[in-house]
């Protein structure tokens, strides 16, 4: 048991404390207050590891969980989870200082929120620091549950259950296709730990499971962040407050999928699938979400795009530095290795300035009670350190200098130039294409930067539509957001003092073979000369800022979209549609009808046992070992048949009667020819008891029902109860054709020495086996009381029923 | 010989089961049926008899008995069950 493993549980042993903490010092002190000390111990610890982890070294633990199916909870600290590490805990502790004084205290249950927040803390945790996939596939899925208890910690609104209920379906399918694809690693790999898949990654590419287990981990990566068309979940989730969405939903939780596929891109990486799948998802989703972002009206709903656009960014630079390792070692390679660079690089940055502005927002929705942006206006004045935040956050987004989104952009349109240049993977006919889209939604993404600061914070101030007077929030409430726009601009200024001792090493984790080669080198600057990648940012700004100034000339665009086409609608409808087509499926077979069910079951027996029979060739008869028949004997059998079928068509309930008392004495009198006196006599009394009985019974039926009918004929009946009969028959003949070994009954033959009994059949029951006799017995006491209680026991209010008669 | 005669009568015994069995189907009315049942036991009480003749045994004696005395109580029930329409009478003071 290592620190890190103490610092992994540490959430989850502090959530167990704090509802005692909230019960005893509420509403003295904000229980914030006792949380906010995890995080910061943990973002602490994690900075030791700054040291080792820049010169290249990990660090390993590992604590037994299930050994015996190779499940430990091994702990592997190297860049790329440090990095992630560091994000959790840092920007953890800036959100539970924010929610210090976003929740109030006085009427919010804040014991739940600091739970479940925890709880998501320390598994996204043990999410990133995990190398054993089992252990991490626990935490992945303890991160959607406590991610769904948040986003309905306002549980009473429907919104937020709906938004929850969404967030949850997703993920877990994600989730569990993507145990499917764990699975089928390690069947490939032959282990469990991530590293020792990676040191065996060679030979993976050609086995059989290779395509499946990689589209099935790219469910579980898509899902998690976010991506097209997975990315539905990710606006609704809004409904969370707003420090949980500037936490899980753009700095940390969708960020779990951009880990899975770095941190598998060792093991995936280099094939022409793996970049297309990545990378074109990836440019998609980027589109998809700049170009949706602009039409939003709610500043949450368009920050939640911005983040689908932005995690669409990062995942297709994942894709296309993914190209790495098909040229493997050389020259070629390290230009599209920076990609991967870039991909991380632009995962920090997106975690401070997305962070920031949900803050901000946080903060506007605070002061001025709502989050529309047509109702929200001229705040520059009334609230210029939100203001100041806010355009830190949005340029940084946009992709202008001097803020960190510009350093992260310009790495991003070197990466897809080169992409265009390719000439793997059959690139050469659509990869320009690359450039062209990314270019494209680089310009959505200025636009609606632009209207997120100047829609909110500019033009004519409305205060009749809002009901607060509006001002700064208190200090408290503006130090976490500071904090991020401050790291925004300190990034922007001294980027390579994060790379050399962060990025870097989480580069060479993503790509460990390039990196002990030596050939991963990055610098970066802002500042890089007149090239391709700098026009295409002046043209982003150009035309951004053009659209911006005509938005409500071209606004009209976004009518023609076809509103019934959106994948929310086509996941409420098919949502919708399976509960429709289950119900109806289930109401189809499910009559409630007994007869009905009799003949699922008996159709289902011919079905098993016929084909079994047919299927393994089972019928044989063998008339050798058969006695012969005697002509009486026959006679009996077609007076038995009569009397069977009598009660099949007989047509009242008397005839039935008499018909089954007859039968009941011919069997015993099969009996007596059989030689079995006992069971001729056993018989005989329970058949004429039974007689008296039916009679009893046919006294008692209701009045209504006592319409004497002949039996329905049913032609499925007649053929399911001829199946049936054939089928015992068969394999009642067959059984007997073939007798494998003698029986033992020869034994019970020594019943006089062993029991001192003479009569066998007795002896059997009292003796040989006496256990079977005693719950027999004890059958029927259980029935006589059972008859008993029945007809004695009438609990008042339970009689409904009988008012039918 | 012997065993011949007695073969010779169980295949009759059958015939005369197929006779009561043809009037407990056919029988136009629900009297005619319990009697038919009644018969039944009669017949099968001499089967059974013949039978133990055949096998020069005992041990079914006590079946004879019992169709006796069970073939006996059956008719009772149904006779009972015909003319009151119950086959046990509650007393008057329930």
């Amino acid at each position: 048991m290592s620190w890190l493993h103490m610092m992994i549980l540490l959430p989850f042993i502090f959530a167990l404390v704090v509802p005692y903490v909230y019960k005893k010092f509420n509403p003295r002190f904000h229980t914030g207050w006792f949380v906010l000390v995890i995080p910061l111990v943990i973002f602490i610890h994690l900075l030791t590891f700054i040291p080792q982890i820049s010169l290249g070294n990990s660090v390993t633990s590992t604590v037994p969980w299930l050994p015996s199916y190779h499940i430990n909870f091994t702990t592997y600290v190297d860049g790329l989870s440090l990095v992630f590490g560091l994000l959790i805990a840092g920007i953890g502790a800036l959100v539970i200082l924010y929610s210090i004084y976003y929740m109030s205290k006085h009427r919010e249950a804040l014991h739940n929120f600091y739970v479940y927040l925890l709880l998501f803390m320390g598994a996204m945790l043990g999410l990133v620091f995990s190398d054993n996939i089992f252990v991490l596939y626990v935490f992945w899925e303890t991160t959607s549950v406590s991610s769904f208890l948040l986003i309905a910690y306002w549980y009473e609104r429907e919104k937020s259950r709906y938004g929850a209920q969404k967030s949850l379906l997703i993920t877990i399918f994600g989730g569990l296709a993507m145990l499917a694809g764990f699975i089928m690693l390690s069947l490939m790999t032959d282990t469990n730990s991530i590293r020792e898949m990676i040191r065996n990654a060679v030979g993976i590419p050609s086995h059989s499971l290779f395509i499946p287990a990689m589209i099935l981990v790219l469910i579980g990566a898509f899902t998690k962040s976010a991506q097209f068309p997975f990315s539905i979940w990710l606006p609704d989730a809004m409904e969370a407050p707003t420090p949980i969405s500037a936490y899980l939903h753009s700095a940390t939780m969708v960020k779990a999928g951009i880990y899975l596929v770095a941190r598998f891109t060792p093991i995936f990486g280099g094939t022409a699938e793996w970049f297309w799948l990545v990378s074109g998802v990836g440019i998609i989703t980027l589109l998809y979400g700049s170009v949706n972002a602009v039409r939003q009206t709610d500043l949450k709903a368009l920050l939640a795009y911005s983040t689908i656009s932005q995690l669409g960014l990062i995942m297709s630079l994942l894709g296309l530095g993914s190209a790495a390792l098909y040229y493997g070692i050389g020259n070629d390679s390290s230009v599209y290795a920076v990609a991967i660079f870039a991909a991380i690089f632009h995962l920090v940055n997106h975690s401070t300035f997305k962070g920031c502005l949900f803050m901000v927002v946080g903060i506007i929705d605070h002061e001025t009670g709502t989050r529309d942006i047509r109702r929200l206006g001229g705040l520059m004045h009334l609230m210029p350190i939100t203001f100041t935040l806010t355009v830190i956050g949005s340029f940084a987004m946009a992709g202008l200098p001097p803020f960190n989104g510009f350093l992260s952009k310009e790495m991003f349109f070197t990466a897809v130039v080169n992409a265009s240049n390719m000439t793997v993977f059959n690139a050469d006919h659509i990869g320009l294409a690359i450039p062209i889209i990314a270019w494209v939604a680089s310009v959505f993404t200025f636009v609606y930067s632009m209207v997120l600061v100047f829609k909110t914070f500019r033009g004519k101030n409305k205060p009749e539509k809002l009901g607060k007077v509006v001002h700064e929030p208190p200090i408290g409430m503006l130090v976490s957001p500071f904090v991020l726009g401050s790291l925004v601009i300190i990034i922007f200024f001294f980027p390579n003092v994060l790379s050399k001792y962060l990025l870097k090493p989480a580069w060479y984790a993503v790509l460990p073979t390039l990196a002990n080669a030596g050939e991963l080198k990055v610098k970066i600057s802002p500042w890089h000369g007149w090239n391709t990648e700098l026009f295409m940012t002046i043209g982003v700004i150009i035309i951004g800022t053009l659209l911006y100034i005509y938005l409500r000339k071209w606004y009209r665009v976004y009518r023609f979209y076809p509103e019934n086409l959106t994948l929310n609608n086509l996941y409420n409808f098919s949502l919708e549609r399976m509960e429709n087509i289950s119900g109806s499926l289930t109401n189809k077979y499910m009559t409630g009808f007994i007869r009905d069910y009799l003949v699922y079951i008996f159709a289902f027996i011919i079905v098993v046992v016929g084909g079994a029979m047919w299927l393994f060739d089972g019928f044989s008869f063998d008339p050798s070992n058969d006695a012969p028949v005697n002509l009486f004997e026959t006679g009996l059998v077609v007076a038995m048949v009569i009397a069977a079928l009598t009660v099949l068509v007989s047509k009242n309930r008397l005839t039935a009667i008499v018909a089954v008392g007859a039968l009941g004495f011919l069997v015993s009198f099969f009996f007596v020819l059989f030689r079995a006196p006992d069971l001729a006599l056993t018989q005989l009394v329970v058949e004429t008891v039974t007689t008296a009985l039916f009679l009893l019974c046919f006294y008692h039926l209701p009045q209504l029902r006592k319409e004497i009918s002949r039996v329905r004929f049913k032609a499925v009946n007649a053929l399911i109860s001829i199946g049936v009969g054939v089928a015992v028959t068969i394999i009642a003949l067959s059984a007997n054709g073939n007798r494998l070994f003698e029986s033992i009954s020869g034994f019970y033959e020594n019943s006089y020495e062993l029991a001192g009994a003479k009569n066998i059949v007795n002896a059997i029951l009292v003796d040989f086996r006496g256990i079977d006799t005693m719950l027999e017995i004890l059958v029927l006491t259980i029935a006589g009381l059972g008859v008993y209680s029945l007809i004695k026991l009438r609990l008042p209010g339970r009689d409904k029923n009988e008012g039918a008669e | 010989m012997i065993q011949g005669i007695l073969i010779f009568s169980l295949i009759f015994l059958s015939f005369a089961i197929f006779a009561t069995i043809y009037r407990l189907v056919m029988g136009p009315t629900a009297p005619d049926r319990v009697q038919a049942l009644d018969a039944l036991g009669i017949n099968l009480i001499s089967g059974v008899a013949i039978f133990s003749v055949l096998l020069r045994h005992t041990g079914f004696f006590e079946v004879i008995l019992l169709i006796g005395i069970l073939s006996f109580i059956g008719t009772i029930a149904f006779a009972r069950y015909m003319e009151r329409g119950v086959v046990i009478e509650r007393k008057q003071s329930d």
